[in-house]
């Protein structure tokens, strides 16, 4: 059996930014295995080590060389080898639209025919939440979106994958789902272990095959999508807040203030 | 292609859910613009009420598909593809929610045709321009659309809605499932958030998030909350990380509150909490990030760190 597992590096915006162009200023940003895909790759993982059967864990990210640091915590954490598809075309394209990581993905399925495709529920910089669904209708596999639980046991052994995916309000829906599949998931799924020593260790000498869109049977054309950015700015306050001066203490104090105000401590 | 528009209803466990008219409203004004009809899609369910319930202003024509009680991934994905083929219209509008987003993504791709989700705003002049936020609300941008026709999913709670009644055409969509091509199927539904502690009672909640940064911490907020004769309540990463029980959370997947004050504590404002808390009387904001999404619905804000701000305020109170 085998499990693609899609990760991705997100980049994260520090306290002070600034906009330059249509994108924060690189200089604001630092990067991060996107917080839904580290619980993505533990399910993987998961699954690997509860199978007697050789389970094997692909996991699969577009982006550029840097990004291979992020790739390399997956694989720490017990991901067998990855695929990083990347070039210059890529490099150019302004906005990779959901349509475009589908066909990149796309190949990659194709290319190692996993029976599990496994996604975060989406990337916390852009927020599109629709690759997995996309990709899973496009390569012909069932799927199911925010999965926040799933039954090893049927995965392994009924070829069903039985899931809660997490609705609005505290309700989970029970869903069973034909494999092969793509699960998003969700945070709280499980607990994403952190890398041991021996781990980060032997990634080191893990496979990190770098893919062009040549090498995928692709060509520019891929990643000729059909969103463009057009503008980035700050959202414009909606409510203007009374902020306290001073330290903490004064801070404080001028809280307890408007608290009181509001009924609050009093006996 | 018709200058139409075709927005897909949403229900669950026998009602209609708010964000289904709140896409009526944006279909029609995006309808308005294109100058076609908005015709509305109701599957699955009682189809008859919801029907009724959804016949208001602006929906000119309403299409059922009476096939099982609940959503259905694999159903609702060629219901609705089925309808575009049929109707064609310029624009496709679905919920932002769990469940649009278990359908649209299919749909978009099926159709071949560009998807934009997560939108809080839509702007049609000759094309589609949407606006979306990015980088945890952090940043707005705005994504143009370079095709004539599109996928979008709106964001729950930015559109407002009608109670108008309308006279919207009724008609069942004659269309066989093709029941081969169901591969999931929904087998019930759990709540998840019970227990000794309803939060959504409280009248004021002490609300604690990541930037607490350690479990042995949060007996820090906890000793806050008790100075205050609070409820404490959380943002979900402290929840996945089995700090607080799942019926602390406060947010889309977990409790909807409205206390009377709702003091937030490292907790940046992520969309999914907000929706669980904008409706409080008066939200206090205790945070480092000045830029931090929270302080833009907080009627008090605290810049700085918790760590300093927490313990004078307990001493403050107790
Ligand atoms: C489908 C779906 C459903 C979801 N449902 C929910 C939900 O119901 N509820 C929910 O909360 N989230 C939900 N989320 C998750 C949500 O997107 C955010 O990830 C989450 O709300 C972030 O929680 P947070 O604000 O505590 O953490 P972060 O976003 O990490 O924010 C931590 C904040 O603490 C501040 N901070 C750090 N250190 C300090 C310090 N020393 N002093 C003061 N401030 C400090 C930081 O500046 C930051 O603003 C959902 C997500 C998805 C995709």
């Amino acid at each position: 059996m085998k499990v693609l597992v899609t990760v991705k590096e997100v980049a994260e915006v520090e306290d002070d930014f600034e906009i330059a162009d249509l994108d924060i200023d690189p200089r604001y940003l630092e990067y991060d295995l996107n917080e839904w895909d580290e619980y993505a790759v533990e399910a993987a993982v998961q699954l690997a080590e509860a199978s007697d059967e050789d389970v094997e864990v692909v996991s699969a990210t577009i982006g550029p060389e840097r990004s291979e640091e992020t790739v390399r915590m997956a694989l720490a954490k017990g991901v067998d080898r990855a695929v990083r598809i990347w070039d210059d075309d890529i490099e150019a394209a302004e906005f990779l639209d959901v349509a475009s990581k589908v066909r990149l993905l796309e190949a990659v399925v194709a290319e190692e025919d996993p029976d599990l495709v496994l996604t975060g529920v989406q990337a916390n910089d852009t927020g599109f939440g629709a690759t997995g669904v996309a990709l899973a209708d496009a390569v012909g596999f069932e799927w199911g979106a925010v999965v926040n639980h799933l039954d090893t046991e049927g995965v392994l052994e009924d070829g069903v994958a039985h899931v809660h995916r997490e609705l609005e309000g505290g309700i989970d829906e029970i869903t069973e789902i034909d494999l092969p599949a793509v699960l998003t998931i969700q945070t709280g799924i499980n607990e994403p272990r952190y890398a041991s020593l021996r781990g980060i260790r032997q990634a080191q000498s893990k496979e990190i095959a770098p893919k062009a869109l040549s090498d995928l049977g692709l060509d520019h054309e891929a990643v000729a999508g059909e969103l463009f950015l057009t503008d980035m700015y700050e959202p414009e306050a909606e409510s203007d807040a009374t902020y306290f001066d001073g330290d903490a203490g004064e801070q404080a104090s001028q809280l307890a203030t408007a608290l009181r105000e509001k009924g609050v401590g009093a006996e | 292609m018709s200058p139409d528009v075709l927005a897909v209803a949403e229900h669950r466990r026998g009602d209609v859910r708010e964000v289904s008219y709140e896409l009526v409203t944006a279909g029609r004004e995006l309808a308005d613009a294109t100058g076609g009809d908005l015709h509305v899609a109701v599957i699955s369910g009682r189809i008859d009420e919801f029907t009724t319930r959804l016949d208001l202003e602006g929906v000119d024509r309403i299409h059922t598909v009476d096939h099982g009680e609940e959503f259905n991934h694999d159903v609702y994905t060629q219901v609705v593809c089925a309808l575009a083929d049929e109707l064609d219209p310029q624009y496709v509008l679905a919920p932002n929610s769990v469940n649009g987003l278990d359908y649209a993504p299919a749909v978009a791709n099926r159709l071949g045709l560009p998807l934009v989700t997560d939108a809080v705003g839509i702007e049609y002049d000759g094309g589609l321009t949407v606006t979306r936020e990015m980088y945890g609300s952090k940043v707005e941008t705005t994504v143009e659309v370079d095709a004539e026709r599109a996928v979008a999913t709106i964001r729950p709670g930015e559109w407002v809605t009608t109670e108008a009644i309308g006279d919207a055409e009724v008609t069942p969509f004659e269309f066989e499932v093709d029941e081969s091509a169901v591969n999931s199927e929904v087998t019930g539904f759990e709540e998840v958030a019970g227990g000794d502690v309803d939060i959504a009672d409280a009248e004021v909640l002490v609300s604690v998030g990541r930037g607490i940064e350690e479990e042995e911490n949060i007996k820090l907020v906890e000793r806050l909350a008790d100075a205050l004769g609070a409820t404490l309540s959380s943002s979900r990463p402290i929840v996945d990380n089995g700090w607080l029980p799942k019926n602390r959370q406060v947010g889309q997947s977990g409790k909807v509150v409205t206390p009377k004050v709702y003091i937030a504590i490292g907790i940046s404002g992520a969309v999914q909490h907000v929706a669980g808390m904008k409706g409080s009387e008066t939200i206090v904001a205790v945070n480092n990030d000045p830029n931090a999404p929270i302080f833009d619905i907080a009627d008090y804000g605290v810049v700085g760190d918790l760590f300093d701000v927490v313990p004078a305020l307990i001493e403050q109170f107790e």
